[in-house]
């Protein structure tokens, strides 16, 4: 028996480590593939230069437009995310009653289990035909479109996490807060969501993280150009979809190829940054509950 | 598709290093990614009709497959363009005798939205459209509408063959479209008013309108006897002339039923 115990606990430290080695070898190896670009071409020229041409007599492989096209829909996407994932947390633990809560709430998390492709099927198919006539655009296969289509599959995640961290608030506060005297809204605005704000932070970084590494999505409707967007309307070439649609054709060991795991570290490092801003915010939030 | 492709590769490796032991019965190919389709395709059925024989098939691109020829790593070498005098060479100096069998053909169709009134164009308005400058159909005749200059990307062997034909040394324009795949570049043309775009001949449809090209029209007809300028061949290079396996293989993707793999595959048949 005890034999069995011991045995037990060593196999559950191994799957525990496994997660460790994987880490450590993904990051190694992106690193190791990666890194002969920033030799070859120059780390600051990698980053902050314009013109991505991997397959030209000349390549160049600025990736300033990519890491911009990035950012472009992340931030579009967010703006589109916090108001109605908030709004709905919000609503759904304050204001709704237990059977609308009950029947609303299930459709939320449906939303977060529909598969990227599947939105992107719709963004390429629906939405940017309408975006295209209703703007009268040359193309609806653009940053803004993009933006909206991320924005409602972030919108999940935002409002989920957003909606734990409002229904954690104690009772006694908002009780407090009405016995001053203060209405419903003012109760939301003034006591809770401060009190929340932590938590809800902690949601919208954790949907920045998702939005910046969606890749099937914005590869679909993104449009694809690589080119820093003069507007909401242009077309853009965010990292992922680079990546996604140039590795498979790029030959194992040219610069292409290195360029491409070049990109996947800047990529690893913003999401790797947004993850520990995340967890930190977590822990503040438990320590803090936990007082 | 392509995961779909990948899996399907791997799965080949897998099924392929189980059988080391009966190698003989193996035959290993590698290089254009353009090629590989139709290389994969023709495995299949081959080996659907050979159970005993295992076909390894990988991508790398034109290059890998002529040099993996050289290298004698392989059987043959899948190549969208001719080998070079100096890969012939290098062929000679190994002692491997590099045959070019052509195998099909690869046309590309350049296409516009059904509604835009152009019926034929030339290589250097595609080239002056995709290069930026030339940015509205009026310049062309056409209403005054903005060009959405719609390409693959740049990795595909569909763009190799526009950088070949059409563009020479020049670059794409920052802001043309790069899209993942010919069916959704026709897609995207077809929903877009002022799109242009470019697609292999077999993903054609109802719903895009093909240009002529220099005045010839794009069909199969056109690419088989030379006349349309959008084309090129598609090689399997072999050591010497076939024999053997390789030969049975070889004469498998040119009969009528790996011909008709070709045309599914997007591209158009030798006959």
């Amino acid at each position: 028996m005890k034999f069995k115990d011991g045995l037990f606990k060593y196999i559950a430290l191994f799957c525990a480590l496994c997660s460790v080695i994987f880490l450590f070898g993904i990051i190694l190896s992106i690193f190791k593939e990666g890194y002969p670009i920033f030799r070859i071409f120059g780390v600051v020229k990698f980053l902050f230069t314009r013109g991505w041409y991997p397959t030209h007599e000349e390549a160049s492989f600025g990736i300033l437009a990519l890491i911009t096209g990035s950012f472009v829909v992340t931030v579009g996407s967010l703006i589109v995310a916090i108001p109605l994932g908030v709004g709905s947390a919000i609503f759904l633990s304050e204001i709704a009653g237990f059977k609308t809560r009950e029947i609303l709430k299930p459709f939320v998390e449906l939303l977060a289990g529909i598969p990227s492709v599947i939105y992107g099927l719709f963004g390429m198919a629906f939405l940017a035909p309408f975006i295209m006539r209703l703007f009268n655009l040359p193309t609806g296969l653009n940053a803004f479109t993009t933006s909206i289509i991320l924005g409602i599959m972030v919108v999940p995640i935002i409002s989920s996490i957003s909606e734990d961290a409002i229904s954690s608030i104690p009772k006694e506060l908002r009780e407090a807060s009405y016995a001053l005297g203060a209405n419903k809204w003012e109760t939301i605005y003034k006591v809770v969501l401060p009190a929340a704000k932590s938590g809800i932070f902690a949601s919208i970084s954790l949907g920045f993280g998702r939005a910046i590494g969606e890749t099937m999505l914005v590869l679909m409707v993104a449009g694809g150009a690589a080119v820093i967007p003069k507007s909401i309307f242009s077309p853009v070439r965010p990292m992922t979809s680079a990546i996604a649609a140039e590795m498979g054709e790029a030959v194992v060991g040219s610069e292409h190829y290195y360029a491409l795991f070049g990109i996947a570290i800047v990529l690893f490092v913003i999401t790797f940054f947004s993850n520990l801003i995340t967890e930190s915010v977590k822990r503040k939030v438990m320590r803090a509950q936990n007082l | 598709m392509k995961t779909f492709m990948k899996i399907l590769v791997a799965g080949l490796l897998l099924v392929s290093s189980t059988s080391l032991f009966a190698s003989k019965n193996r035959i290993t190919m590698s290089g254009s990614t353009t090629v590989l389709p139709v290389a994969q395709k023709c495995a299949e059925a081959f080996m659907d009709i050979n159970p005993k024989i295992n076909i390894s098939v990988r991508g790398g691109g034109s290059g890998v497959g002529i040099a993996s020829l050289i290298a004698k790593s392989v059987d043959i070498g899948l190549s969208s363009r001719a080998i070079k005098d100096k890969e012939l060479a290098t062929a000679k100096q190994k002692g491997v005798n590099a045959v070019d069998n052509i195998i099909a053909l690869d046309g590309l169709a350049v296409v516009v939205h059904p509604q835009n009134p152009m019926t034929e164009i030339t290589i250097k308005t595609i080239k002056d459209i995709y290069t930026g400058k030339i940015t509205n159909w009026k310049a062309l005749g056409g209403p005054d509408r903005e060009i959405v200059a719609i390409s693959r990307d740049v990795a595909s062997g569909t763009f190799e063959v526009f950088k070949e034909k059409v563009l020479g040394g020049d670059k794409t324009k920052e802001d043309a479209l790069m899209l993942a795949s010919n069916k959704a570049v026709a897609t995207t043309v077809q929903e877009t008013p002022g799109g242009i775009g470019y697609i292999g001949l077999g993903y054609l449809s109802e719903g895009v309108k093909a240009l002529k090209v220099e005045g010839v029209v794009p069909s199969n007809k056109t690419v088989q006897d030379g006349t349309y300028k959008l084309a090129r061949p598609l090689y399997m290079l072999t050591n010497g002339t076939p024999k053997g396996l390789v030969k049975e293989y070889i004469d498998f993707v040119l009969s009528a039923s790996g011909q008709k793999l070709v045309s599914e595959t997007g591209y158009v048949p030798l006959q």
